[in-house]
């Protein structure tokens, strides 16, 4: 399952300051979209109103429209809960919970909510979950582990494994590579690539060279000053954004020169 | 031989020897022991002026040889040590008087019975050694146990719905606020008062002004514990990292369900080790036990009717009203057994929880 994503006018709020404004933006199913720009610019605030995972934060809010496959995710009446088991989110720091073996961190989405499930279809989950991140072989031998023993990279990769595990139709990562080596990197960019068969890939990247080459099409977001609100200012293929970008600070910003 | 020339770093200074700091103790304490001799000898001035003289002069000597750095650092060692042991003075004094005061008087009988018909008569007779001593403290061991389980079960919710709403809910709202101040009231009110709280409480609520009984004192014992283990239960969920609570939310996990089933799990050794201090605490309680559950020297296992005793009115009452008032003795070395056997009681409380904690650990290892 893969959805598409139009945000329209979306402006995003910190109590009455204005964090990211008017945004407008399709999203192709089905691709992986990166998003970049400087620190403070917005783009973390901006993915995190795409599941409303904004909102966790007290006094956030948001106005405009975010539409899943044409739902309204801020329409009326809408369970966040819904919007977030349909749209899943790996994060900067991998958290896997620490109570928890690496399997049961894998069927966490399903046993927090109480859902029943066989031995044998969780069995199933596991390892195609695993699979599907790439840590089944490394992990196979010790699903009753805790998740915290592994390295910083397989962790990340068990996040992602706990995220495909609740089978989302879209998958958002927050700089998903910026706590790992160049290896684990390597690992999670390849795993991207393989994600994106199935599910819309969204990601906020610092790494300008990831952004190049794990996505279809690039956002690249910018801030006049501080207090000021983000801005989306370019919204292009990838290719488009890093050789032949239409404005000024996109180039600038892409080639180093910026600020 | 050809003695190749001592070549002397540029980056060291001067050494002092290991040993030195030994002999200079083992000098204070023979210079020590002179000084408090002049005076008169005793055990408390031959420690202080040992340990004065070690103060002052392991810092001059160390400094001198070392260079001023090393005798500051020295300086600061030595007192932090000394602080150390004054400090374990009490503690060890009061193992120590306990074991030795309490072993005597312990016994299975002393264990296994409760006061009830013993008298002045049978402990002269235990005085002038024609009979054995008679008399235990079970039923203050049960009061004791039935009272703090009582208590620990009506704080525990409390204490951990109330952090839970702070931590979880109540961010920034006027009520949190509220709550928070009352909570540091709360600890500071006197065990007395919360005594005279729950009597007045119940005597409102049965109208019987003199209702006594083992559920008074755990309320009583209750409102001395509550703050303790919501400021505890309070701190051990606000170290739970945020990222765990947005992990759980992201993957379509209800707020209900993430506290009970991420937070609550992450933090419940520490949790548990608090409930543990608190029960600590209200355990050894004598003045709100007195008035809420009076005393008893006979067994009462039902907590919601008739007076109980418990282990620290026991000890009161022993020493303060011996069972014979010639042959006091007696009842002092039951009071120092039964001071003893709390203090066990205490001791694997912390055990226990220190089980709990390592159950319920967030799992390491590969």
């Amino acid at each position: 399952m893969s959805k598409r994503i139009d945000v329209e006018n979306l402006n995003v709020y910190y109590g009455d300051f204005l964090a990211v404004e008017d945004v407008n933006m399709a999203i192709e199913p089905r691709s992986v979209t990166a998003f970049i720009g400087p620190s403070g610019c917005g783009k973390s605030t901006f993915l995190r109103t795409l599941n409303r995972m904004h909102e966790v934060i007290s006094g956030a809010r948001v106005e405009g429209k975010v539409l899943l496959d044409g739902d309204d995710l801020y329409g009326k009446g809408v369970d966040p809960v819904v919007v977030r088991s349909q749209i899943g989110m790996v994060f900067q720091r991998p958290n896997p919970f620490p109570t928890m073996s690496i399997r049961e961190n894998v069927l966490a989405g399903v046993k927090l909510n109480n859902r029943k499930i066989s031995k044998t279809d969780a069995d199933e989950l596991v390892e195609n979950s695993l699979r599907g991140a790439n840590l089944w072989n490394e992990v196979k031998g010790r699903l009753d582990k805790p998740g915290s023993g592994l390295s910083g990279g397989q962790q990340q990769r068990l996040c992602i494994a706990r995220s495909i595990a609740v089978k989302p139709d879209v998958i958002l990562m927050d700089e998903p590579c910026s706590a790992l080596d160049p290896i684990s990197t390597l690992a999670v960019e390849d795993l991207i690539n393989e994600l994106k068969e199935e599910y819309t890939v969204v990601i906020v990247t610092h790494n300008m060279q990831q952004a190049a080459r794990v996505s279809d099409k690039t956002a690249f977001f910018n801030i006049a000053g501080t207090g000021k609100p983000g801005k989306l200012i370019e919204y292009a293929p990838t290719q488009e954004i890093f050789n032949n970008p239409s404005e000024k600070s996109t180039e600038d910003y892409v080639s180093g020169r910026f600020g | 031989m050809t003695a190749t020339p001592a070549h002397t770093s540029r980056l060291t200074s001067g050494q002092a020897p290991k040993w030195l700091p030994l002999a200079i103790l083992a000098v204070s304490l023979i210079l020590g022991a002179a000084a408090s001799a002049l005076i008169g000898f005793s055990i408390a001035t031959f420690a202080l002026f040992s340990g004065l003289i070690f103060i002052i002069a392991g810092p001059l000597i160390v400094g001198a040889i070392e260079g001023r750095r090393k005798g500051a650092d020295a300086l600061a060692r030595y007192m932090v040590y000394g602080t150390f042991l004054i400090a374990l003075i009490p503690l060890i004094s009061v193992l120590y008087t306990v074991l030795a005061r309490g072993v005597p008087g312990l016994s299975g009988d002393f264990l296994m019975n409760s006061m009830k018909g013993v008298t002045g008569v049978h402990d002269n007779a235990a005085a002038s050694g024609e009979g054995n001593v008679l008399g235990g403290i079970y039923h203050a061991i049960i009061g004791t146990l039935e009272i703090t389980l009582l208590a620990t079960l009506i704080s525990v919710p409390i204490g951990l719905l109330t952090a839970i709403y702070l931590v979880e809910y109540g961010e920034g709202k006027w009520l949190a606020k509220a709550i928070t101040f009352f909570v540091d009231v709360m600890t500071g009110i006197p065990s007395i008062v919360a005594g005279l709280f729950a009597a007045s409480f119940f005597a409102l609520v049965t109208g019987n002004p003199m209702n006594r009984m083992g559920l008074v004192a755990a309320v009583a014992l209750s409102v001395l514990m509550i703050p303790t283990v919501v400021r505890n239960a309070e701190e051990m969920l606000r170290i739970v990292p945020n990222e765990l609570r947005e992990a759980s939310y992201a993957l379509g996990v209800r707020k209900w369900r993430t506290i009970t089933k991420v937070v609550i799990p992450t933090a419940i050794s520490g949790i548990a080790s608090g409930v543990t201090l608190a029960i600590a605490r209200v355990i050894g309680e004598t003045a709100p036990i007195l008035v809420t559950a009076g005393f008893v020297t006979s067994i009462n296992w039902n907590a919601f009717s008739g007076w109980m005793a418990t282990l620290p009115t026991y000890i009161y009452y022993q020493i303060m009203t011996p069972t014979s008032p010639t042959a006091a003795a007696v009842s002092e070395t039951r009071a120092w057994a039964a001071a003893l056997i709390l203090i066990l009681i205490v001791m694997v409380l912390n055990l226990i929880a220190r089980a709990i904690a390592k159950i319920f650990a967030p799992k390491t290892g590969r």
